[in-house]
C-alpha cells in the first residue's frame, strides 16, 4: 500500500508541474495583456510597467522565476491588475469562503444523494423508489445556476426567509443558498449511482447467501452489501469535487459571496493573466490531490484492486 | 437422409429457405430493448416535437428575434407577458424584443452546441482512445499522462480560458468545447481497446495478414460503438449545460444570438421586475431537453450495454 502511495506522488507531482508550466505558455501566447487598452500607452511607460513586472525578460527566464518563487516561496506574484495586492492575498482573501461553502455542498450532496440512492434500492419498485428516481432526475436536469434564481426567487423575493446573497462571516442564513444551489445536481447523480449499484450488488451471490442463512436486513446492509455498494461512488467523487469548484464560479458570482469564483471570472475579463494563471493552478493542483486520494479510497475500499 | 423425418425434413427445407431462426445482430437487439423502453420512447417523442418547434416554429413568428416592439419596450412588465394578440406567444424580453423568435433561435442554438460539442468528442476521443489502446506500450502511457493532465485542469476553466484568450465566437465556442470533453471518451475508447485487442478474433485478423491500421478500423472500431454511441449520448446533456453555465456568465454566443442559457441568465436578471415569463419559458425548453436527453441516454445503455445496468 506505502509503495503504492509513493508511486501515485511521482505520477502526481510532474502532473502539477506539466499543468503549471502549461498553463503558463497558453497565457502567454494569448493575445492583448492586461495592458493593452483602446488608448495605447506610450511605448516608453510600457516598457517600464512590462520591467516591473518582469516582462520584458525572456520567457524561460520567466517561466524559471515563476515556478521557484511558486515552489521556493510559495508566491505566485504579483497582480497585474490591482497595485496594492498580490496573487496570494486575493487567494487568500476568497478560497476559505469559495471552501467552506464548497466543502459543505459536497457533504450535503455525498450524504442526502447516498442516502436517496440507498432508500430507492432497498425499496425497489415502490413508491419511494419512484420519488427518489424521479427527484434524481430532476436534480441532475437542475444545475447550480438555474438553482440559484429559483432559490432566491422563491426564498428572497416570495418568502422574503433569506437575504439574496453576500456573506457576512459566513452565517448559516447566508450559506445555505448556495450550499443547496451548488449541491442539487450533483446529489442527483450520486443519488441515481448509488441506487443502480446497490440493485447490483443485491442481486449478487453473496447477499443471497447471507439471506438465506437468515441474517436480518437491517445488518445485511450495514455489513454486506454497504462497502461494494458505495465503490463506484467514490469514484464519482472525484469528479463531484471538480464540479462544485467550478460551480463555485458561478455562486460566488451569483451570490455574490466574495469567494475565489468572483476573482476567477474577474480576473478572466480584465486579462489579469496572473491571477488567472495562480487560480487556474491552484483548482488543478486541488484537483490531483483530490484524484489521487479518491484513488487511494478505492485501493482502501476494494481488497481486488491491485496496486 | 433428413427424409425419414417430415421434421427434419421440414427444418431442412427451413434452412435452405432462410426461415429457420435467423440471428439477430446486436443491433437489432439493442433497437428491439430500446422501443420496448416506454420512457426512451416518449422522451424522444417529446425531443422529436422541440426540433419540430425549432424548425417549424418561425412560420407563425409575427416578429423576429432582432426587432423591438416599440409599443412594449419600457412598460415590459404591464404589456409584454405572453398574448396572442400582440403576437408574443411567449411575451417579450426586457429590451422589447420578442421571447418566441429568441427561444426558438436559443433552443437550436443549444441544441446544436450539444450535437456538435458531442461529436467533436466522439471522434477526437475515439480516435485517440483507440490508437492509444492498440499501441500499447510506452505511446500508450504517454498518451494517457497527457490525458491525466489535461483533465487535472477543471473544464469550465479551460473553456473560460481558451474563451477568454481566443475571443468569444460560436467557432471557439465549439472547439473549446470540444477540447474538454474528448478526454474521458479517450479513457473509456482505451479501456474498451485493451479489453478487445488481445481476444481471439484480432489475433486472427493478424495471423491473416490484416494490417494494423485495417485491424484497428474493420475489427476494433465497430466492437466499440456500443458503448461509445452510449457515452456520447450521455454527453450531449453535459454539452448543452457547460455552454449554458458559459452563456451565463456572459462568455457564450454572443448577441443577436443567443442561446437557452443566455436567455435564463437574462430573465434570472429581471424577475424580480414581474416578468417571470421571461424566465420561465427558457427554463421550461431547458430543463425538458436535459430531461429527455437523459432518458434517450439512459435508454440506449441499456440497450446497448444491457450488463453495465
Amino acid at each position: 500500500m506505502i509503495a503504492y502511495i509513493i508511486r501515485r506522488l511521482l505520477i502526481a507531482i510532474p502532473t502539477i508541474l506539466v499543468l503549471i508550466v502549461a498553463s503558463f505558455f497558453l497565457m502567454h501566447f494569448a493575445p492583448g495583456g492586461p495592458f493593452t487598452s483602446e488608448r495605447p500607452l506610450p511605448p516608453q511607460v510600457l516598457a517600464n510597467i512590462e520591467a516591473r513586472y518582469g516582462l520584458d525578460q525572456p520567457l524561460w527566464k520567466q517561466l524559471y522565476d515563476y515556478l521557484f518563487n511558486i515552489i521556493v516561496h510559495f508566491d505566485f506574484g504579483p497582480s497585474f491588475k490591482f497595485k496594492d495586492r498580490d496573487v496570494n492575498d486575493i487567494i487568500a482573501q476568497g478560497f476559505p469562503i469559495s471552501f467552506t461553502y464548497g466543502s459543505l455542498s459536497f457533504l450535503a450532496a455525498t450524504s442526502v444523494g447516498v442516502s436517496l440512492g440507498i432508500a430507492a434500492a432497498i425499496r425497489h419498485n415502490t413508491w419511494i423508489d419512484y420519488f427518489a428516481v424521479g427527484l434524481g432526475i430532476a436534480a441532475q436536469a437542475l444545475p447550480n445556476f438555474i438553482m440559484g434564481p429559483i432559490l432566491i426567487l422563491t426564498f428572497t423575493l416570495w418568502l422574503g426567509l433569506l437575504p439574496g446573497g453576500g456573506w457576512n462571516g459566513g452565517q448559516w442564513q447566508y450559506l445555505i443558498m448556495p450550499v443547496i444551489a451548488l449541491s442539487t445536481s450533483y446529489m442527483g447523480s450520486i443519488a441515481r449511482i448509488t441506487r443502480s449499484s446497490m440493485l447490483e450488488v443485491m442481486s449478487s451471490n453473496f447477499i443471497r447467501t447471507a439471506r438465506a442463512k437468515g441474517l436480518p436486513t437491517r445488518i445485511l446492509i450495514w455489513r454486506h452489501a454497504l462497502k461494494p455498494t458505495l465503490l463506484p461512488v467514490v469514484s464519482y467523487l472525484g469528479p463531484v469535487f471538480v464540479y462544485v469548484l467550478t460551480g463555485s464560479v458561478f455562486v460566488d458570482m451569483y451570490f455574490s459571496t466574495g469567494g475565489l469564483g468572483q476573482a476567477y471570472v474577474g480576473s478572466a475579463l480584465s486579462r489579469d493573466y496572473a491571477v488567472l494563471l495562480g487560480v487556474t493552478i491552484l483548482y488543478g493542483t486541488l484537483t490531483v490531490v483530490v484524484n489521487l486520494l479518491t484513488d487511494l479510497a478505492y485501493a482502501w475500499f476494494d481488497p481486488k484492486i491491485r496496486y | 437422409m433428413f427424409g425419414k423425418s417430415p421434421k427434419a425434413a421440414q427444418l431442412a427445407e427451413d434452412v435452405t429457405d432462410f426461415t429457420a431462426v435467423q440471428g439477430r445482430s446486436l443491433w437489432q437487439d439493442a433497437r428491439t430493448r430500446f422501443v420496448q423502453n416506454r420512457a426512451a420512447r416518449a422522451c424522444v417523442l417529446v425531443l422529436a416535437l422541440i426540433v419540430a418547434f425549432t424548425i417549424f416554429g418561425p412560420l407563425f413568428a409575427q416578429w423576429n428575434n432582432e426587432e423591438i416592439d416599440w409599443d412594449i419596450m419600457g412598460n415590459v412588465a404591464a404589456q409584454g407577458m405572453p398574448s396572442l394578440a400582440t403576437g408574443h406567444y411567449f411575451g417579450v424580453d426586457d429590451l422589447g424584443r420578442d421571447l418566441y423568435s429568441r427561444v426558438i433561435q436559443a433552443t437550436s442554438t443549444s441544441l446544436l452546441v450539444g450535437l456538435i460539442g458531442a461529436s467533436m468528442a466522439l471522434t477526437v476521443g475515439t480516435m485517440y482512445g483507440i490508437v492509444s489502446g492498440f499501441v500499447g506500450g510506452r505511446t500508450d502511457s504517454i498518451m494517457m499522462r497527457i490525458v491525466d493532465v489535461l483533465m487535472a485542469i477543471p473544464a469550465t476553466l479551460v473553456i473560460i480560458l481558451l474563451l477568454v484568450i481566443a475571443g468569444r465566437s460560436f467557432f471557439m465556442l465549439f472547439i473549446a468545447l470540444g477540447a474538454v470533453s474528448w478526454l474521458s471518451m479517450s479513457r473509456i475508447v482505451r479501456g474498451q481497446t485493451l479489453a478487445l485487442k488481445h481476444r481471439e478474433f484480432i489475433e486472427a485478423a493478424r495471423a491473416a495478414g490484416v494490417s494494423e491500421i485495417t485491424i484497428m478500423h474493420r475489427h476494433i472500431l465497430p466492437n466499440l460503438l456500443g458503448v461509445v454511441v452510449v457515452y456520447a449520448s450521455l454527453m450531449v446533456p453535459e454539452m448543452i449545460l457547460a455552454e449554458s453555465f458559459i452563456s451565463f456568465l456572459g462568455l457564450g454566443v454572443s448577441e443577436p444570438y443567443t442561446s437557452l442559457g443566455s436567455l435564463i441568465s437574462e430573465g434570472a436578471g429581471t424577475m424580480a421586475y414581474g416578468t417571470l415569463w421571461q424566465l420561465a419559458v427558457p427554463l421550461f425548453f431547458y430543463v425538458t431537453i436535459i430531461i429527455t436527453m437523459f432518458f434517450i441516454g439512459d435508454g440506449l445503455r441499456d440497450a446497448l450495454d444491457p450488463k453495465d445496468r
